[in-house]
């Protein structure tokens, strides 16, 4: 990733709200994982969640498209509230992207089959649009010339960046990271970010779990702040680095930004 | 200088010998050679020694009458077939015992297999404990406890009338035997076997119909229900229209035994029943082993792509989970093969009992009968090997 300045042309952030979390709490048996989550996220959003392990931000993000169930309060993601009926759950599903920390692609199928996979047995998508469209958001990650290998022969930041391709072929209307570059060697970091910075120039509400500071910096325009299964600060990215108000976020910034 | 000129053959030697691939070669040659003079040494061992008892090895007697009745025979055969017949109604007995077996022992298996990973506790819990007594038990108990429990706590033939152990008074079960209707086609009934090939044959198209269609327009039409419909449905519609072609023969009671119908004897069903029970438990703890093995990141995986559960479990987990049941489930096949041959303890004229058996014991030709069995088991394991691995082959994964 450059250190120079990005441009921000494409990232806007409009009035319309898009995922609701109210008074949402969750427990894991006698857990108690959220406590009173509230968050609002409207459309153009870039939000970068940080927080020491363990304090419930991936749990938070799961509980978006139900990969993890909440058991009080409300979810709702464009308009639609997440509830036990599994048609709310697809239709949400379908309209929200995910990568996961450790790729999750599918090691029977190519790489252009993972990407197709969802296009033709959820959307009913024709094979042929369907390849097209992959070819298409595969050379957008830069790595067209892998489609027809499998993912046991690509490299790690290569393997994320197929699994942000292959979300993107949903065409989701939000995409969810849940820690995408730390199961990354150092040098494949940058490759993958710098895909993540394209989507968001393009206008891409994105929800990131990420201990990457200098990609909130430049790409954020909300940092959230999580510990012990709360929200404790948000703020802009160059409010929340230089001017931390509880102690908590201080004592976190310190830890990770000098070590 | 002479006595460098003298060292250097066994230099070469030594050179030979270090080499690495020089060595394997001899090593190779080396080996062969034990092996050839091995096999002649113990060949012309067996040889001598049943010279010397008065007995050749010769096959003749495989056309001498047999002498003995069997119970349970898929061809003809009386006492006065050759034992050669006496053999090839053994193997079909075996081969029948293992094939009903193994198709019984799968779906058992795969079905107890899904039902332990059940979220419900107590389903899960009843299976584990099922699969954990009847696995850790030996299978010859499981057969004479079955055969044990068919025979003596079934009524007999009279009382399985009287005491009502029929199923809707055309099928009785009684410790003779499970006697039920057998079918005998009239001329008609031609049209409906015809009708079930037509329906598999149609069944096989319009899969490969449907997936064009998908590939062409993404519409996904219902390929297992119109299977089902062209599979089961035809055939049925068949037989109906050319007005039920089929003349049922009963069993009726005659004295003290049924007359009529069609018997699974106790022999067969106990060790049928047995086998498959018991290997169902092992196959169960593959099919375990083997869908716990895909991540469960998988799942999540489609499922955050929008793709619904059954979608997940046929596109994503079940290719998956195959490749790691497919290999142990290859020698739970050869297992319930093999130890089919424990018929000989309930009295099931398997190939065992049969030609090693009686046969062996009538005639003394016990090396030429123990060739012979062992030839049809190596048979059996190395066909059923040879499927699993073509199999294993068309699903494994590639990687790198």
């Amino acid at each position: 990733m450059s250190e120079a300045a990005i441009d921000t042309s494409g990232m806007k952030v409009t009035d319309e709200v898009v995922i609701e979390i109210q008074h949402m709490h969750k427990w894991y048996g006698e857990f108690h994982v959220l406590k009173n989550v509230n968050l609002t996220v409207n459309r153009g959003e870039r939000i970068v969640i940080c927080g020491p392990s363990g304090s419930g931000k991936s749990t938070m993000i799961r509980c978006i498209n139900r990969l993890e169930e909440h058991q009080q309060g409300h979810i709702l993601v464009d308009g639609i509230e997440l509830t036990n009926d599994l048609k709310n759950i697809d239709a949400i599903r379908r309209e929200v992207g995910m990568v996961f920390q450790h790729f999750n692609l599918f090691p029977h199928l190519t790489v252009l089959e993972n990407c197709t996979l969802a296009p033709i047995w959820v959307r009913q998508t024709p094979k042929k649009d369907a390849e097209e469209q992959a070819m298409h958001f595969l050379s957008k990650v830069k790595i067209p010339d892998q489609a027809h290998k499998y993912p046991g022969q690509l490299s790690g930041g290569q393997q994320q960046r197929v699994a942000i391709a292959r979300s993107l072929c949903m065409n989701p209307r939000i995409m969810l990271f849940d820690e995408p570059t730390s199961a990354l060697d150092p040098e494949m970091i940058s490759e993958v970010l710098d895909t993540m910075i394209e989507l968001a120039q393009e206008g891409m509400t994105m929800l990131c779990v990420t201990h990457e500071m200098g990609f909130a910096r430049k790409v954020a325009n909300r940092v959230i702040f999580m510990d012990g299964g709360e929200i404790i600060e948000q703020n802009e990215p160059e409010e929340f680095f230089t001017n931390p108000q509880s102690e908590r976020t201080k004592l976190f910034l310190s830890q990770i930004l000098n070590h | 200088m002479a006595s460098m000129e003298q060292t250097a053959p066994q230099m070469d030697l030594l050179r030979l010998w270090r080499d690495k691939n020089a060595r394997a070669v001899i090593i190779q040659i080396l080996t062969i050679a034990g092996l050839f003079f091995f096999t002649f040494w113990i060949v012309s061992n067996a040889v001598t020694n049943l010279e010397t008892i008065g007995k050749g090895y010769s096959f003749d007697f495989l056309f001498e009458p047999a002498g003995y009745d069997i119970n349970q025979y898929l061809i003809e055969y009386t006492n006065r077939s050759s034992h050669l017949t006496a053999a090839v109604v053994g193997l079909l007995n075996t081969l029948l015992v293992a094939v009903t077996g193994i198709i019984l022992a799968t779906v058992v298996g795969f079905i107890l297999g899904v039902l332990r990973l059940s979220k419900n506790l107590l389903m899960g819990k009843i299976v584990y404990t099922y699969i954990e007594v009847v696995r850790n038990v030996p299978v010859l108990l499981w057969i004479l406890l079955v055969h044990g429990m068919l025979i003596s706590s079934l009524p007999s033939p009279k009382a399985s009338v009287s005491d009502g152990w029929d199923f809707l008074g055309v099928s009785f079960l009684s410790n003779r035997g499970f006697y039920l209707p057998q079918p005998n086609p009239e001329p008609a009934f031609w049209a409906t076997v015809i009708a079930f090939f037509l329906g598999i044959a149609g069944a096989v198209v319009f899969r490969r119909h449907a997936r064009k269609v998908q590939d062409a327009t993404g519409k996904i039409l219902p390929v297992f229900w119109v299977s089902v419909a062209a599979i089961l449905g035809l055939p049925i519609l068949v037989f109906l229209v050319t007005g039920l072609p089929i003349v049922w023969s009963f069993p009726e009671l005659k004295g003290f035994n049924f007359v009529g119908g069609f018997a699974i004897k106790p022999e067969f069903m106990a060790l049928t029943l047995a086998l498959s029970l018991y290997t169902s438990s092992f196959i169960a703890e593959n099919v375990r082993g083997g869908i716990l093995a895909v991540s469960h990141g998988q799942t999540e995986a489609a499922h955050a792509l929008g793709i619904s559960n059954s979608r997940t479990l046929q596109l994503v987990v079940i290719p998956q989970a195959l490749r790691v049941i497919i290999p142990p489930l290859t020698s739970q096949y050869l297992n319930l093969t093999k130890n089919s041959s424990l018929a000989i303890a309930v009295g099931y004229m398997d190939i065992v009992a049969t030609i090693g058996g009686i046969s062996l014991n009538q005639t003394g030709r016990e090396m030429e009968c123990m060739t012979i069995v062992l030839l049809v088991y190596l048979c059996f394991s190395l066909l059923i090997s040879a499927f699993m691995n073509w199999y294993n082959k068309r699903i494994k994964l590639i990687e790198r």
